[in-house]
């Protein structure tokens, strides 16, 4: 028997696509990549080309800035030396996509970053059929269960509601791209008025000109009214934890949204008043069903819990492995987030 | 029990004090009392005894989470608190059970001590099945005698005085030995004080002002009685009724901590208060400072501990005698009774506080040396004919006690971390650790958080913010080159620091803007002090 040829193979560049010579979210300059999603650590300057998804084009070149990018839309096939490459909605941020790509009748599915639960800032992840899938494994360990969305933001507006009756802002320290749209996008918005960070601000008019719903928020410098402050809801980068730039809101309550506030030691060294487990990336019980619906008998493992999930998947029968990569996992606590460099990482949650 | 876990919760995700205290309070508001006598129980430090083998309890959930042992390994890894992970893995929970906590301890938790394993099993299964998420980590924690939430029983008595509206104190009083977790005993914490119930109710502590004048401006030296400023415990030793109550200057009740002192207590005549000072002592003198905040911090007095930080009172003031209130008496009558109390009593851990005499200022001010070998802080001056005051009296009362302090030690020492400081200094770097030279090293010493004016804590924030080196947390390590003049207390050998010693209370005297690091103090220099302090001492 003929072993099926590796369409994509992951090299010190990137992903590595040899017969159509293209890289999926390379992390070294190359001449024609492909983009999962604007994340820090999978979207990069330096590239000569770059092809994205069209839902993702504004929040790129609001991050990467003047780039020789070609964009499609979700499903929509291109030729790139004779491969066919598509992109299919991941559900994890805003623009992100799975690549497809199609060589000769093998298909593989590089996924990049994942979450199966829709939650009406993106299109929502849609399972493509192929032979070898590539998924992340950043909560890769049975432990990390997401509860329902409505159940996570009835306690967060629930605890919004409560400090604006004590006349306290509240602050939500979220990543901006994605996580803080989330956010923005779930709560109840009626409770009082909403506070962005510069940095979540410009996140939100590239998500307003790709037509995403937001409430209306504010630059901290529009609110006039000091005491309209402590009735809002502040969302900020993780970076303005202990910043300056707090003193403005007072005595404030803290909230930190992070898949990773699902431990408690995560949430007690976090030293906030308030673990939102809120995670763009997909839970145990996600990265299954995702992968059983590929129903691909070959899984590569990136990014997290790679052995844990290497082990399990062997065990359930699948022929796994580990694909080596540079990605980060869980952007808020990411070293290679650059808006965030404030950030320092909880060590001790981080995957192996 | 979804209250509950739900306190439990933001109890253990919140660092703020005042949090905690509202969380609890709003608890203790809507529980039922029967829930409340429970929640007291747990809270205030008692512990459930481990009714299930943790080796069986992971084989269990092992098996209800439907992993292999490898895998549920790797999550403990991860998660580092075996009840947490258990209750991370368990499938999600069919209808919830949200009986009342106390109807989860008695019909289900306690039953189960007296159950054979099988038995055991199949009820922690129906338990789990019950119970959601945050039920099952409260409920885990329980049957492994692991419970433990960072509050103390100080937090907890406050929070149900707020939540009842009753004095603190009272509260206190009657929390006090075992605690039945009762409804009714909940009830009779919160019950209109009865005058009987008055016993254990101390005075308010009259407390000193430093001297900050010369002391000959205090009149004739033989107007005044001059003592050692005692570094301990302020503490009052109560008893009325037939019993025994140790309060500390913070309204707390140390009764059960400081068995010695109730000891003495018992062997008071009935209506009798002292004021004194709790120290950690052997053969007539006091130990290191740090002893008895060591023997303080136990939760269980074991005979090691005791034997090795024995506690004494050293008694100062009589305040009340036979069940009359002496506090307006003279200080020198009450000082009197008070001698002829403790020399009739000739209990070994009773001492009273020796008057420090001279024939004029100049004499006193040269006992005042002796102080540190002495291992006390200077000289409290009492007018002899001064009534005892409530609190902290006005300055120019003319009654006021006052604390003659010998001068700190002074170091000069670098900065090299700081740490964000609490409530209103969250967004400030307000907590600094410095260090001093030791074979070209800059080695850390003391940490220090007070002395500074805003003004000046704002300047050093931003000199941190610029100086940052790296962050771990909420900790930053700062560029060595800012010097400033540390003050301190006292000093002592200390195994436990990297630099070998242990200072008492430090703090920022100055910010030392003309002196370069390279000018900063020593090792060598604290090592001297240690070695002065240790000579002076007779």
């Amino acid at each position: 028997m003929l072993a099926n040829p590796d369409l994509i193979r992951a090299t010190d560049r990137g992903l590595y696509c040899p017969p159509g010579d293209f890289y999926i979210d390379p992390w070294r300059p190359v001449d024609r990549a492909v983009i999962t999603h604007a994340h820090g650590d999978h979207a990069r300057r330096g590239h000569t080309h770059y092809l994205a998804a069209r839902d993702g084009e504004a929040v790129l070149r609001a991050r990467l800035g003047d780039i020789a990018l070609q964009c499609v839309g979700y499903g929509e096939s291109v030729d790139i030396g004779g491969v066919r490459v598509s992109l299919h909605p991941a559900g994890h941020v805003l623009g992100s996509a799975q690549v497809r790509v199609e060589h000769r009748g093998e298909v593989w599915v590089a996924s990049g970053d994942y979450k199966v639960e829709s939650d009406g800032t993106c299109a929502p992840f849609d399972p493509v059929r192929c032979h070898a899938f590539i998924t992340e494994s950043t909560f890769g360990l049975p432990i990390y269960r997401w509860r329902p969305q409505a159940e996570l933001f009835a306690e967060l507006n629930a605890w919004w509601r409560d400090n604006a009756a004590a006349g306290r802002a509240s602050v939500v320290f979220a990543y901006a791209f994605g996580k803080a749209q989330r956010i923005l996008a779930g709560v109840d918005a009626s409770i009082g008025p909403i506070v962005c960070h510069g940095a979540v601000q410009v996140l939100n008019a590239a998500y307003r000109a790709t037509d995403v719903a937001l409430p209306e928020t504010f630059a901290v410098g529009d609110v006039a009214d000091r005491t309209a402050l402590r009735q809002a809801l502040v969302v900020a980068p993780p970076s303005a934890q202990g910043t300056p730039w707090l003193r403005r809101f007072g005595d404030y309550s803290d909230a930190f949204a992070s898949g990773w506030m699902q431990l408690r030691g995560a949430r007690r060294r976090r030293a906030v008043d308030r673990g939102l487990v809120l995670s763009d990336h997909a839970d145990w019980p996600g990265l299954h069903q995702a992968i059983r619906a590929t129903g691909a008998e070959r899984v590569f493992v990136t990014h997290g819990y790679v052995p844990v999930m290497v082990r399990w998947l062997t065990e359930q029968g699948f022929d796994a492995r580990a694909m080596e990569s540079e990605y980060g996992g869980e952007q808020d606590d990411g070293a290679a987030a650059e808006e965030t460099p404030d950030a320092a990482p909880v060590s001790t949650v981080a995957a192996p | 029990m979804r209250a509950f876990a739900q306190l439990v919760q933001r109890l253990d995700e919140t660092t703020s004090t005042n949090a905690k205290l509202a969380a609890l309070t709003a608890y203790f508001r809507d529980a039922d009392d029967a829930d409340a006598a429970w929640a007291v129980f747990f809270l205030a430090g008692h512990k459930p005894r481990q009714v299930v083998p943790t080796k069986a309890l992971r084989a269990l959930a092992t098996r209800v989470a439907v992993i292999p042992e490898w895998l549920f390994e790797e999550a403990y890894q991860a998660v580092g608190d075996l009840a947490e992970t258990i209750a991370h893995l368990l499938p999600e929970p069919g209808v919830v059970d949200d009986a009342p906590l106390a109807r989860w301890i008695e019909a289900r938790l306690l039953p189960l001590r007296d159950l054979p394993p099988d038995a055991i099993e199949r009820a922690l299964l129906r338990a789990w099945a019950d119970l959601d998420h945050r039920g099952r980590f409260v409920w885990n924690k329980l049957i492994t005698g692991g419970f433990r939430v960072g509050v103390s029983k100080l937090l907890v008595t406050r929070a149900v005085a707020a939540a009842g509206g009753v004095d603190p104190r009272l509260v206190a009083e009657r929390l006090m030995g075992d605690w039945q977790p009762t409804p009714a005993r909940y009830r009779a914490l919160l019950a209109e004080g009865d005058p009987s119930e008055r016993a254990g109710r101390p005075y308010p502590f009259f407390l000193a002002h430093p001297l900050e004048r010369s002391v000959e401006s205090l009149g004739p030296v033989t107007d005044w009685h001059a003592e050692w400023k005692w570094d301990g415990i302020r503490a009052q030793l109560i008893r009325r009724s037939g019993r025994v109550f140790v309060w500390s200057r913070g309204d707390e009740l140390v009764t059960e901590r400081l068995p010695e002192i109730a000891a003495i207590g018992a062997a008071l005549p009935d209506g009798t208060v002292l004021d004194g000072e709790v120290l950690a002592w052997r053969d007539g003198a006091p130990l290191p400072f740090a002893l008895l905040q060591q023997r303080i911090g136990r939760k269980t007095l074991t005979p090691k501990v005791l034997r090795d930080a024995p506690v004494a009172l050293v008694a100062y003031d009589l305040l009340e005698a036979d069940g009359e209130d002496l506090r307006a008496r003279p200080f020198a009558q009450r000082r009197e009774r008070l001698a002829a109390l403790v020399d009739a009593l000739a209990h070994p851990a009773l001492t009273l506080s020796p008057a420090v005499v001279a024939d004029d200022w100049a004499g006193l001010a040269r006992l005042r040396e002796e102080s540190r070998g002495r291992r006390v802080e200077g000289l409290m001056l009492k007018r002899i004919d001064a009534a005892y005051g409530a609190g902290r009296v006005k300055l120019g009362s003319g009654g006021e006690w006052w604390k003659w302090k010998i001068d700190p030690y002074r170091v000069d020492a670098v900065l090299v971390y700081a740490q964000r400081g609490h409530g209103r200094r969250a967004s400030l770097y307000t907590d600094y650790t410095f260090a001093v030279w030791s074979d070209g090293a800059l080695v850390p010493f003391a940490k220090a958080y007070s002395g500074l004016t805003d003004a000046e804590i704002a300047t050093v924030d931003a000199f941190i913010r610029q100086h940052t080196i790296e962050k771990f947390g909420p900790v930053r390590s700062v560029t060595p080159s800012l010097v400033m003049e540390i003050g301190f207390e006292g000093i002592q050998r200390s195994p436990r620091h990297r630099s070998g010693v242990a200072v008492r209370f430090p703090r920022m005297l100055r910010i030392r803007d003309d002196k370069r690091i390279d000018e900063a103090d020593s090792l060598d220099r604290l090592h001297a002090l240690l070695a002065d302090a240790d000579a002076q001492r007779p």
